[in-house]
């Protein structure tokens, strides 16, 4: 039991931490531009594709370096020529417009990459078992994927509070007309920040490629449980996004590694139904089974009882 | 080989030829017979969808199109209908065919969808006598569509899951060295079958096997399974059963790899498209599957021809699927037969009809429930002794334990309820 519970906690940090990444880039562009960007999960399929391309050519830690480049190029360019010119429409019209590039975005990389999936291997350098335990092996790219996670929460964190240039940001974000005033250039800031949030998701996806498997639907598989974290974790909050994500990779991970369900809960209950009953299915439902909805019903109890999110600080 | 696939091709080509002589200036005009291809072509499962795809083009092109069509000059057009792997896309689709004057649907990938375009069908040919759609089903495994739901309009060209499950556990059952079991699969009808069955099908034949698993896991969700592998490894199971497809295999087959599982994975669907790509040397002798027509060796040099056209044409694709050719083969045969295009005539054909295939085998679609029946196979996952590698990895399948088709024939309880005309 102690191995699977171990295991289980391995498994929901490196899950929570890859969703940390992604969650990270929407949350500061959220705060920023206080625009949901419904593409943000096809920049990170699109670094995972762009890593792959590079690793086949110059390896995978080349891939590492430039293909969240990449990504972050492209993602300020969006901001730069599509983002900001449709701003002047109003939020629909950015809502609508992150959504149509969603579309684009996988259909483009169906038509350059194909639509099966591509073999996209971790580099042979981190291809050995980093411990061994219970008769488990625990993969050393794992560990490195938890490690690059944590130095990037904690560089942002870092960047954000503590230099000049996370203070600008932060003021931008509150106050976009005094700091403009001061003479700071605000759109430069603002595609910076697009640029930053879609490079971190490139990240995510380079990392992400080889173990979750690169192939077009990748986005969409992500791209929903992002949202319910940054709503979660408090819209714009930094903080929030980072215990939200680790909240619901363990989450996850703890109710798949159960093995209890409604039939444990009625024996408990000393209750007992025979197999024909019309609600057979609700009788024999376990809980790994509903693993993968959790996170949607933590979303709907957060907005009940805490609407701001768990870290939010917007007043109604 | 003389076999009856080239005395027909033979009868096939006489007749293009006085077709051809004779109508040769009305030949260019008639219009294409066209035959739709409804599976994913987008989303998580495009990959396989969009391999048939190709396949079924190809067979089009290669088997009949460029000698000069069928019925007399008439080529077969493939339309493309992407349902996304949703019953309610498939809905949509399935209206749009009916629009477009189409009466033969191929649909193979998920049984949910199958089932779905099933009574679709069905519904629509009782309210439209004489407009009649045949859904030809090249993949879908759920036994029920040959069974309880069987209906004249659906032809399986594809062994059912209990027939394939069937020789699966024979083949686990003659296995001393295992002697417990975790079985996997996606949470619809296709894997709470394989679950079922399985466990049944153990019981009897191995009574002292123990299952130690049995995870149902919702289809396309999940991101990462190695919570699932981490589960499988502490339960000491001594193998895998899993009916994954698509993402959902290669993920899996990628969790258990990088995880260090080294027990033998019994699967429906892990190779090409991928998937042999991404298990490589790791997964080594590791992964089996059952499937229908042998992989390696290839049994005739027709069918290596195929392969090799295909590759030539396709050389990211693999033939993963011969049974699309079989089903189309059948259809083309069925309408020389009756020299028409109408469903009614094309199922009434296709009954008990033998065809000898590529391979040089004979198989046969039973007219009780419209359910063909041939050898199956167990291959596994190598680089020994493979000609026709799969993804162009040097990793392939290589057939090790064949079933002759008499001892794939199971009873079925369908009573199908016949048009009357």
């Amino acid at each position: 039991m102690l191995e699977v519970f171990i295991f289980a906690t391995l498994n929901g940090l490196v899950t929570g931490l890859l969703l940390f990444m992604l969650a990270s880039g929407l949350t500061l562009i959220f705060s920023m531009m206080g625009v949901l960007n419904f593409a943000h999960a096809s920049f990170y399929m699109l670094g995972a594709y762009f890593a792959y391309s590079i690793s086949l050519y110059l390896g995978f830690w080349a891939g590492l370096i430039f293909a969240p480049l990449i990504v972050g190029v492209l993602g300020a360019l969006v901001e730069r020529y599509g983002l900001r010119r449709v701003h002047q429409s109003g939020h629909v019209a950015e809502l609508v417009f992150t959504f149509g590039m969603a579309f684009l975005i996988e259909e483009a990389v169906q038509f350059f990459w194909g639509p099966d999936t591509k073999n996209y291997q971790s580099p042979d350098l981190l291809d050995f078992p980093l411990f061994t335990l219970f008769g488990q092996e625990f993969p050393a790219y794992r560990g490195f994927m938890i490690g690059i996670s944590i130095s990037i929460f904690i560089g942002l964190y870092y960047l954000l509070t503590r230099s000049r240039v996370g203070i600008i940001i932060q003021a931008a974000i509150t106050h976009p007309h005094t700091v403009a005033n001061l003479g700071h250039n605000v759109p430069f800031i603002f595609m910076g920040v697009f640029g930053v949030g879609t490079a971190l998701a490139g990240i995510a996806g380079v990392i992400a490629g080889p173990i979750l498997t690169t192939f077009p639907g990748m986005a969409v598989v992500l791209g929903s449980i992002v949202f319910v974290i940054v709503v979660i974790g408090g819209l714009g909050s930094l903080v929030g996004a980072f215990i939200a994500s680790l909240l619901i990779g363990l989450l996850q991970s703890y109710a798949i590694a159960s093995d209890v369900g409604v039939q444990d809960l009625l024996n408990v209950l000393g209750l007992e139904f025979d197999r024909n009953h019309p609600l057979t299915d609700l009788w024999t439902l376990t809980l790994p089974q509903v693993a993968p909805i959790l996170p949607f019903l933590l979303l709907v109890l957060v907005l009940i009882f805490r609407p701001t999110g768990l870290m939010g600080k917007r007043e109604q | 080989m003389p076999t009856r696939f080239i005395q027909n091709a033979l009868k096939l080509r006489t007749l293009l030829l006085i077709s051809i002589i004779s109508l040769s200036s009305t030949a260019r005009t008639q219009e294409p017979i066209r035959i739709a291809f409804m599976d994913p072509l987008s989303g998580a499962f495009a990959s396989v969808g969009t391999s048939g795809l190709k396949q079924l083009e190809f067979a089009a092109d290669y088997l009949f199109n460029s000698h000069g069509g069928i019925l007399d000059g008439r080529t077969i057009e493939i339309v493309p209908l992407d349902n996304q792997n949703s019953p309610t896309e498939t809905q949509i689709q399935f209206r749009r065919a009916v629009s477009e004057g189409i009466r033969i649907i191929f649909q193979g990938n998920g049984s949910a969808v199958a089932n779905a375009l099933n009574s679709a069908v069905t519904r629509h040919n009782r309210r439209n006598p004489g407009q009649e759609i045949l859904q030809i089903n090249y993949s879908a495994v759920d036994p029920i569509l040959t069974e309880e739901n069987c209906s004249f309009w659906h032809f399986r060209f594809d062994a059912h899951e209990v027939m394939k499950l069937n020789v699966l556990t024979d083949y686990i059952a003659s296995n001393p060295d295992i002697k417990s079991v975790y079985i996997i699969g996606q949470n619809y009808s296709f894997g709470q079958i394989l679950s079922d069955t399985s466990i049944a099908l153990l019981k009897e034949k191995r009574p002292d096997i123990e299952i130690v698993g049995n995870e149902l896991h919702p289809i396309g969700q999940v991101k990462d399974f190695t919570p699932y592998v981490t589960k499988i490894v502490s339960s000491g199971a001594d193998a895998v059963i899993t009916g994954n497809w698509g993402a959902d295999m290669v993920s899996l087959a990628r969790s258990i790899i990088d995880n260090g599982l080294d027990i033998p994975i019994f699967t429906f669907y892990a190779a090409y498209d991928g998937i042999t790509a991404t298990l490589g040397a790791d997964g080594k002798n590791m992964i089996r599957l059952i499937h229908n027509e042998t992989s390696n060796p290839i049994p005739t040099e027709q069918r290596k021809e195929f392969i090799r056209a295909f590759k030539a044409a396709n050389p990211n694709n693999d033939v993963t699927q011969p049974r699309i050719t079989n089903a189309l083969s059948m259809i083309v045969l069925a309408m020389e037969e009756t020299q028409s295009t109408d469903p009614y005539d094309i199922a009434l054909a296709l009954e008990d009809m033998r065809f000898t295939t590529l391979s040089g085998e004979e198989i046969w679609m039973r007219g009780e429930d419209h359910q063909i029946f041939q050898s199956l196979h167990i291959s596994v996952h190598t680089d020994e002794g493979i000609e026709f590698d799969a993804d162009n990895s040097g990793f392939g399948l290589f057939s090790e334990y064949h079933v002759p088709t008499e001892e794939t024939i199971v009873p079925t309880s369908c009573r199908m309820r016949r048009p009357s005309r």
